[in-house]
């Protein structure tokens, strides 16, 4: 038995050994893609990150083809999906935000009620949606009545994306709160109404905000929603009721058109700048807020 | 009285939540019904055709809801081994030191990269692997998506995977400990039957998104409207073709469309509902 | 150590100057030297964060699982030190119940009894399960309690049961020592005193340590008590002696109440 016994124990410690490098090999190889990808983007996009990419319009595939055949370098930049991403999703936050917020102070007061808790679950399945069917919804919505395709109709697809999330990161950030401070503010004699905008949001700043920006962060790098109502436009355009551009949008345009496919790259930079500038933006607040 | 009026609005904001997904399920089946009525509901769902052709103009939603259920399995396949390596890493092995938060921070950028970058990375940088590996002629298939779609659902998969096995209570594992087991024991043993629950719920949310998927998928798959033929084979996704074909499309071919978006809402919204369930059972154990 | 009850043996565990620390700079054990013997109930006394459990976990090395728990000093059972020794050995070898029964959520009530088995990796037949389940179940007396109910989940059980299906568990991997922290603090009178007795009856078979706060259980059923403060190992001897003439003051105190 003892023989045995010391037998297993060194097979078993050494299985027990390569599991662990098993399991610390497979994380290290889970994180290579990510390194990958940025390395690319950033190695082939940085070439093309100007000036003129934040400043000028898409060139037409014309101008491109012509540039490329002489050997200089793409003209125009990207100015016109800087501009419609930023009116769209501006538009998507007006719509999204305040929205998201009553909603968010709704379920996390009316926990036990029948109520919330099918719109809990709701809230739930509008957040499982895929995106090309929002964008389905949006053009059913929008795109058609209106008969063309639009900025508005994009912040409506990108509103109904943000929804939910802006919900739940209330929701629950409302929860966490001490309910003695709801409390407190009502044994003071305040109305509802105040304790909630003056005591319950304030102190729940910064999970709210950080999960508005996490929301916006995500919306930022949708197409597939944006292919279906905003189609994009080669101008800049501040028209909500006018087809309009987005970063993503003109990334799907490139990489469609072999004379423009350069571009992809810079454009790719750009917007995983801005994307990894909010998520890091949302993480130092969600710490400094930190209850 | 300010009071009153605050509180109804509170309600009627969140009754705009029931109003919305009213609005989308009637959008959706209105839409879809011409498909269905011409085709039948199973007949449409059954039929692996899609012929956009005037003359012989035909529609059906087989192909492409066998090849999402195809490239969304494969891709939790393969995310398999590296996502639960990662929970077990973050979750139990180096659990509240330091790398473990470094590797968390690269896991969350994962899900912060937007899927048409993981379209271009699948289409510059992964295709060409896969081609100089001999595993398939021109790259675009089953086997490339399913590849980057799995790498997009890594930190799915994991965060909440490592949220469950790190809530293992203490004296559980010290109680397994004391009776002489490695860690690997233990983790069989007691660690991963114990989170067992909350790590299938992680694996079928990640599922749900890979279904959903669009853009990378569009990016890789190839774009043909068949039942694919096998990893090396090309073809659709229900998100892919709605994606690629909904600009021009209308008639009978629109209606088609919106009806595999419809198929696609029911689909991901009972994957989801499972999850929950699955998750729900949990919190009561 | 004064008039120990050792029945004529040679000691089964050793101390020689064992220190446990958890920060650099603090020791929760200092320097604590002494024998027990086999076939005895060993009660260790003292005031909260004296020490007691961090020097209990100290014998199986549980401290190993923890990177900050620096453990010097020699610990001798049945004459090897556990620290060359691998530590599944030394933990088949002590055995530990703790405070808060702990049976596995996921396993059936049979499961629990042979889950050193199955943790270990020792695969048994059919039958040989069985005698084990049926033999270990016996020896804690819940054997007619749960018989009909084995396969179900533990969870239903009273916090006693709870607490004599984890026994029945250590037991089966007949273990040399039998290391128990507070076992009885979280449990009712009843299921204590069932534990107590438990214990009396398992010494024939065992060599038993307890860790308890409670002085009355030490007087109760121990046959050699040690009590410690902030750490040291102030005085270990005869129970009896020990709690009509303790022979230091600081032993006295605590038993007068003063303290504790």
């Amino acid at each position: 038995m003892s023989m045995n016994m010391s037998n297993s124990i060194i097979a078993r410690k050494r299985s027990n050994q390569l599991v662990y490098w098993m399991v610390c090999l497979f994380s290290f190889l889970a994180m290579i893609p990510l390194f990958l990808i940025l390395w690319d983007v950033v190695s082939k996009g940085y070439k093309n990150f100007n000036l003129n990419l934040l400043t000028e319009v898409t060139p037409s595939s014309m101008d491109a083809l012509l540039a490329n055949m002489n050997g200089d370098p793409i003209p125009g930049g990207i100015l016109n999906g800087i501009t419609g991403s930023v009116l769209i999703v501006l538009l998507a936050i007006l719509f999204s935000v305040p929205l998201g917020l009553f909603i968010g102070i709704y379920l996390s007061e009316n926990r036990d009620k029948n109520f919330a808790k099918v719109v809990s679950f709701l809230t739930d399945l509008l957040q499982g949606m895929p995106s090309i069917v929002i964008g389905i919804i949006a053009y059913a919505w929008v795109v058609k009545p209106l008969g063309s395709y639009s900025a508005i109709a994009g912040s409506v697809a990108l509103t109904i994306m943000m929804l939910p999330m802006i919900v739940r990161s209330t929701e629950e950030t409302l929860k966490m709160l001490p309910r003695a401070y709801k409390e407190a503010g009502l044994a003071l004699g305040s109305s509802y109404t105040n304790v909630v905008f003056r005591i319950l949001l304030p102190s729940g700043f910064g999970g709210i905000f950080t999960g508005i920006l996490l929301a916006i962060s995500r919306v930022m790098g949708e197409t597939a929603p944006l292919m279906l109502t905003a189609l994009g436009a080669s101008v800049v355009n501040w028209d909500v009721l006018e087809p309009t551009s987005a970063i993503p949008l003109l990334i799907w345009d490139f990489y469609n058109d072999p004379n423009l496919v350069d571009l992809v790259w810079s454009s790719s930079l750009l917007l995983l700048i801005v994307i990894f500038v909010l998520n890091w933006i949302a993480k130092i607040v969600a710490r400094k807020w930190k209850i | 009285m300010k009071d009153k009026i605050f509180r109804l609005l509170l309600f009627f904001a969140a009754f705009i939540i029931l109003l919305l997904c009213a609005g989308i399920i009637y959008a959706l089946v209105s839409r879809s019904s011409d498909a269905f009525q011409e085709y039948g509901i199973l007949g449409f769902i059954a039929n692996p055709e899609w012929d956009p052709r005037p003359a012989t103009e035909e529609y059906g939603a087989l192909s492409f809801i066998i090849g999402t259920i195809y490239t969304a399995f494969l891709a939790l396949l393969f995310c398999f081994p590296f996502s639960l390596a990662v929970s077990l890493f973050n979750g139990e092995y180096f659990k509240g030191k330091r790398i473990s938060s470094v590797v968390r921070s690269v896991v969350d950028l994962l899900a912060g990269i937007p899927s048409i970058v993981y379209g271009l990375w699948g289409f510059y940088a992964v295709r060409p692997l896969i081609i100089d590996l001999g595993l398939n002629a021109q790259g675009f298939g089953i086997l490339l998506s399913s590849v980057v779609l799995a790498i997009m659902i890594i930190p799915y998969a994991s965060s909440l995977s490592t949220e469950f096995i790190s809530m293992v209570p203490n004296n559980l594992k010290e109680g397994a400990y004391s009776l002489g087991s490695t860690q690997i024991e233990m983790i069989r043993h007691i660690s991963l039957p114990t989170a067992s629950s909350g790590i299938v719920a992680s694996y079928i949310l990640a599922l749900g998104r890979a279904l959903g998927e669009t853009m990378a998928v569009t990016m890789l798959i190839g774009n043909t409207d068949r039942i694919p033929n096998g990893l090396r084979d090309t073809g659709n996704t229900m998100a892919s073709v709605i994606a690629n074909q909904f600009g021009e499309a209308d008639g009978i071919k629109l209606s088609s469309l919106i009806a595999i978006g419809l198929l696609l809402f029911i689909i991901t919204a009972l994957i989801n509902l499972i999850a929950k369930l699955i998750m729900k059972r949990v919190g009561r154990a | 150590m004064e008039n120990i009850n050792n029945n004529g043996m040679e000691p089964i565990l050793q101390m020689k100057n064992v220190s446990v620390s958890y920060a650099p700079g603090t020791q929760a054990v200092k320097n604590v030297s002494t024998d027990i013997y086999p076939n005895t109930i060993t009660a260790i006394m003292g005031p909260s964060g004296c020490g007691k459990s961090t020097l209990l976990r100290a014998i199986n090395r549980l401290h190993d699982l923890y990177d900050n728990i620096k453990t010097t000093g020699e610990i001798l059972l049945k004459g090897k030190n556990i620290f060359n020794i691998d530590s599944m050995e030394v933990r088949r070898m002590a055995g530990m119940v703790f405070q808060q029964p702990n049976p596995f959520p996921t396993m059936s009530i049979y499961e629990n009894v042979l889950a050193g088995y199955k943790l270990n990796g020792i695969k048994l037949g059919k039958k040989e399960k069985d005698e084990i389940v049926e033999q270990s179940l016996k020896g804690v007396a819940l054997w007619d309690e749960v018989k009909d109910v084995m396969s179900k989940r533990g969870s239903f059980l009273s916090g006693g049961q709870q607490q004599r299906l984890c026994i029945a568990r250590t037991l089966a991997l007949k273990p040399e020592i039998l290391l128990m922290d507070e076992p009885t603090s979280a449990l009712d009178p009843i299921s204590t005193n069932k534990i107590e007795e438990l214990l009396l009856e398992l010494k024939s078979q065992f060599t038993i340590i307890v860790v308890t706060h409670n002085m009355s259980q030490a007087a109760r059923i121990s046959d050699n008590s040690m009590f410690m403060y902030l750490g040291e190992l102030i005085e270990h001897g005869n129970t009896t002696q020990m709690f009509t003439k303790p022979k230091n003051k600081r032993t006295e105190e605590y038993l007068t109440g003063v303290f504790g």
